[in-house]
């Protein structure tokens, strides 16, 4: 990823620019309900999808009750297995030790897979600012990153991409980063995915570093657990000499046999299928098998302030498997965009502003990002509960109240009458104004969740596609975001990171 | 203070509500849900299996142990195959009606070399029929995990029925998560382009499955 999410403007301006882009609409609203609809049939297909469901929450709950314990444990055990651990408090510590352990390699280059922890910390920046390129692999983050482009969904990141954008993206620049687009790319998916492959390749082939993510760290067995489609997570994991996984904290699991509950609710939630195509575990190192190092970085950043919470604690359950983003009439209108982070639809509503501490004006407007139709709780493979965590930050943004920031404790001020109340103003005044995002969570609601009585009142006005406006003149995001940035900010100076050497 | 011991302090600030008596081990998860979906015989089981797996694009045959060396050297043929990689214990007879270049699994073989190789041939530790998955954990018949992952079609034989459990939670039981595993179901494959499924990124394009009937 080139762009860096930080700084974004208030989730209402976002999504009012986002909402007029016809295109993008049509996009998403074709992405989330075909998803949907085969995630319903692949969960469908399991009997015990409810037991499921609340063993995976419990394990979660058991986890983070404990976490201090079993992070204690999980460090032991990837030692133990010829591994190194580090801790880094926030996202600064998080970047300084990556790049020092990138630096000490000699290496200039890494090849990435697709990892929302770094994505969260501005890894690829941070990198940059050292002198070493990070190539992204995932097919949709290599859109985005040759696109100078943000991602918009968890699961499938350049859902704002139609094909033929993606093909001038290719063959515009695959040629600046290494091999260039083949000659005459056509704009079928197939051959999109050949000329990713054959780029990439070359980027694997040499590469000596690997970066990623996990989705599981087993703290019994030290065993971390990455679940991917294209095979680019096993080409970073095992190919490269050296291997550094950056993770939060709270995706860490008890047992080796809990695996059982969460390699089954996460792909039927995330792409829908029995299985997705590749699964990698790993322990610590093996010998003459995969890299020679493994590096573990374990990521707080705002994590450890959101445990301290014991009603939104249940965020770190999240498992990132995007089926509350498919499901949400909000997420669907607004765009991935608007939420201003790495973490997109109802998910990010309540992380975000977690993670990062609810006096920003994005922050403090994204807990309105919400109808509170609660489709999203029904869809949750570990039942996180979005709308009473919503419903929770709200009264913490309008009441104050205490929270925990860099853990210290700290009492928030009622925001009365100031900016963070008007943000959150504008976010209910924006829901309001597209009754149609309204209308599509009360439908589901009345399927779903007996939630009711805190839903938004009724919509006002009558919003129909012929009230439409134009659309967003064609420039990527980030100069848009840039642009529009450019003029929020009262200084005037611009704190754009250049990300992504070109 | 270390980063160390910043995260754990604030973890255990954050958790001032956790009552003291309360162990890691609490409080109970209920494990209730199944262990298999549905009851199947053994042979019924093989054929779940394989109906997943090809749903899933991956191409599957069925033979006996004597019918092995003649189908693995067609698919090679039919495929053109010059060269194949051999994991250190994949049974010599396997690969005796092939004529093809026999390349060791060895450490010093580079990502280029194996990229320039046209198959692999490999054996599993076992397959999951209801998610249609098939499991290496690089023991002998299996190799090195970048065997099956850098050539671009991989032959992998699963010995049925004593190979195939029915779920995921019967299949991590069986496996030491002290080896590296790779679960494989079906070629690699992106939806990141308009949601239209591509079989075959990075991983092999073509993945058959020989479920090798007891002899
Ligand atoms: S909140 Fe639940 S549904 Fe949404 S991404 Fe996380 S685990 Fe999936």
């Amino acid at each position: 990823m080139s762009g860096s999410h930080l700084g974004m403007p208030a989730f209402p301006r976002a999504a009012a620019v986002s909402t007029r882009d016809s295109l993008l609409r049509a996009n998403l609203a074709h992405a989330t309900h075909t998803i949907r609809d085969k995630r319903a049939r692949a969960v469908a297909e399991l009997d015990d999808w409810a037991q499921l469901r609340a063993a995976g929450a419990a394990v979660k709950d058991r986890t983070l009750r404990h976490l201090d314990s079993y992070l204690e444990q999980l460090e032991e055990s990837v030692i133990a297995a010829g591994g190194r651990v580090h801790w880094a408090a926030d996202a600064e510590e998080a970047n300084r030790i990556v790049t020092r352990l990138v630096r000490e390699t000699g290496e200039r280059e890494v090849v990435k897979v697709k990892s929302m922890a770094t994505q969260e910390i501005g890894l690829n920046e941070a990198l940059a600012e050292a002198g070493i390129r990070a190539y992204e692999t995932d097919l949709a983050e290599l859109i985005v990153q040759l696109g100078d482009d943000l991602p918009s969904h968890i699961l499938v990141p350049a859902i704002h991409r139609n094909r033929s954008e993606i093909r001038d993206i290719f063959r515009r620049e695959m040629g600046s980063w290494g091999r260039p687009a083949p000659d005459g790319l056509s704009d079928s998916p197939a051959e999109l995915a050949e000329a990713a492959r054959l780029h990439l390749r070359e980027k694997f082939l040499t590469a000596k570093v690997g970066i990623s993510g996990a989705n599981f760290m087993v703290a019994e067995s030290g065993t971390l657990v990455v679940v991917e489609s294209e095979g680019n997570g096993r080409m970073c994991l095992t190919l490269p000499e050296t291997l550094i996984s950056v993770v939060g904290i709270e995706k860490t699991v008890p047992t080796w046999q809990d695996l059982e509950i969460f390699l089954q609710l996460l792909p039927r939630s995330s792409t829908a299928e029995r299985m997705n195509p590749y699964t990698t575990t790993w322990t610590g190192t093996t010998d003459g098998d995969g890299p020679r190092t493994f590096h573990l970085v374990l990521l707080d950043n705002g994590r450890t302030d959101t445990l301290a919470d014991t009603v939104g604690r249940q965020a770190l359950r999240c498992i990132r498997c995007s089926a509350c983003l498919n499901v949400c009439p909000v997420y669907e209108r607004a765009g991935g965009h608007a939420y201003g982070s790495p973490y997109p639809g109802p998910i990010g509503a309540i992380l975000t502003p977690q993670l990062r501490g609810i006096e920003g004006s994005l922050e403090a407007s994204l807990p309105y990002a919400s109808s509170l139709c609660g489709a999203c709780y029904e869809v949750c493979p570990v039942a996180i509960d979005i709308p009473e965590v919503l419903v929770h930050l709200r009264e913490r943004v309008v009441e104050g109240g205490p929270v925990t920031r860099r853990g210290t404790r700290t009492v928030l001020k009622p925001a009365k009458g100031h900016a963070a109340e008007r943000a959150a103003m504008r976010a209910a005044t924006w829901a309001f104004d597209h009754p149609g995002a309204l209308r599509g969570g009360m439908r589901l609601a009345s399927r779903t969740r007996r939630l009711h009585p805190r839903r938004l009142p009724g919509p006002g006005r009558a919003w129909s596609d012929s009230r439409e406006l134009p659309a967003v003149p064609a420039e990527s995001f980030r100069d848009w975001w840039r642009r529009t940035r450019g003029e929020q900010r009262p200084d005037g100076s611009s704190t754009e990171q250049r990300g992504g050497v070109k | 203070m270390s980063g160390r011991d910043v995260v754990l302090a604030r973890i255990r600030r954050a958790l001032a509500d956790v009552p003291r008596g309360e162990g890691p081990s609490d409080p109970p998860v209920p494990r209730d849900y199944l262990r298999v979906h549905g009851s199947r015989t053994a042979g019924q089981n093989v054929d779940l299996l394989a109906e997943n797996l090809a749903e899933y694009r991956a191409i599957v045959h069925r033979c006996g142990p004597g019918g092995l060396p003649v189908l693995i050297a067609r698919l090679l043929a039919e495929r053109g195959a010059r060269s194949v990689v051999v994991p250190a214990g994949l049974e010599p007879g396997w690969l005796a009606g092939a004529e093809v270049t026999r390349v060791p699994d060895v450490p010093s073989a580079t990502a280029r070399e194996l990229d320039a190789v046209d198959s692999v041939v490999t054996g599993c530790a076992l397959a999951i029929a209801e998610t249609g998955t098939i499991v290496l954990d690089a023991g002998p018949d299996q190799g090195r995990r970048r065997i099956t992952l850098v050539p671009d079609h991989h032959i992998c034989v699963v010995r049925v029925p004593g190979q195939v459990v029915s779920s995921v939670p019967e299949a991590l039981p069986r496996l030491s998560p002290d080896r590296p595993l790779t679960w494989i179901s079906g070629p690699s494959a992106t939806s990141d382009i308009e949601l239209d499924r591509v079989e075959g990124v990075h991983g092999p394009r073509t993945l058959e499955v020989i479920l090798l009937a007891a002899g």
